[in-house]
């Protein structure tokens, strides 16, 4: 019942879209619960920040470049039927937020990478930064999908 | 936002949650085919634990909300074809989801008696149990039957 009343056209893209941003929350999930369990006691800490590592740069890279290209598609079609659907509330939010996503899961890849590297006896603080950025990359997008599902302004 | 806005949210938001959590449970399990040690393998295990938590909750509200959804809205009805279609996916998925979680816990059993035991080098064994095909094609079962879902909620055959 997601998204009702649409064109049929809209359908393939709206699919990869949603696929790629349900794809992405899952691999930031992944991540930061294996950076919260690389904080216990007797934990391999070095395992877990690498799969951290790995996790955000082959699953979430590339979920977030097919969520954010297959919103650029659905735009595209939208323009078709409204010129301003630009200006609309919902759509700044999600612009903003992938803008703003991009970014930051940029430097959380870094921080992830050098975490990794310094691992098991050093990076502690860059492996904090991982998991306080990780966690604000998920509250992120979590509220472009509030943006995108409730459509305020609409 | 209005009710129905609302209901629609969490219905997304729970769908994210069941997606989400099957895409951490394929990582785990990709991650787990290249683990021969017992205490890596009992970590990759317990990071699939929240995810455990949001498939189930995130499945059972999804279906909630959508039947609900269903009901509330005049362009929709509970048995139309496309919604009893994802009725079928939706038990499909759960029920080969609930055949995978138990053939992964077997091995997580293992994997926690070697740990409790001392064991702690690369095990052939148990890294064997980890590579096996069936518990990797019941999650790709799964896997198949969750898109299924989602493409059949956006695509709406026959609306």
């Amino acid at each position: 019942m997601i998204a009702a009343l649409r064109p049929n056209a809209w359908d393939l893209p709206l699919f990869v879209h949603v696929l790629g941003a349900m794809t992405l929350v899952g691999t930031l999930i992944a991540a930061l619960t294996a950076q919260a369990l690389a904080s216990g006691a007797q934990a391999p800490v070095a395992m877990l920040r690498r799969f951290t590592f790995r996790t955000l740069l082959l699953g979430t890279v590339p979920a977030y470049l097919v969520m954010r290209v297959a919103a650029q598609w659905i735009l595209s079609k939208e323009h078709d039927l409204n010129s301003k659907i630009d200006d609309q509330t919902w759509v700044g939010i999600g612009f903003m937020v992938t803008d703003i996503g991009v970014l930051l899961l940029v430097a959380t890849c870094i921080v992830a990478w050098r975490a990794a590297k310094k691992a098991p006896e050093g990076g502690n603080g860059l492996a904090r930064a991982t998991t306080i950025l990780t966690g604000i990359l998920l509250v992120v997008y979590l509220v472009a999908m509030w943006a995108m599902t409730a459509k305020p302004g609409a | 936002m209005s009710f129905d806005d609302w209901l629609l949210f969490v219905h997304v938001a729970a769908a994210f949650a069941f997606i989400g959590a099957i895409t951490v449970f394929t990582i785990l399990v990709l991650a787990a085919r290249r683990t021969d040690r017992p205490v890596e393998a009992l970590t990759l295990f317990r990071i699939g634990d929240p995810a455990n938590i949001l498939v189930q909750g995130g499945s059972v509200l999804a279906l909630v909300m959508g039947v609900w959804i269903a009901i509330r809205r005049p362009e929709y009805r509970p048995w139309d074809g496309w919604i009893i279609g994802a009725y079928v996916l939706w038990l499909v998925a759960g029920a080969f989801g609930a055949m995978t979680g138990k053939a992964y816990n077997l091995i997580r059993e293992e994997a926690r008696m070697l740990v409790e035991s001392g064991r702690l080098e690369p095990n052939t064994d148990l890294a064997a149990k980890l590579r096996e095909s069936r518990p990797l094609l019941l999650h790709a079962i799964t896997v198949v039957a969750a898109l299924a879902l989602l493409l059949d909620m956006i695509f709406k055959p026959g609306a």
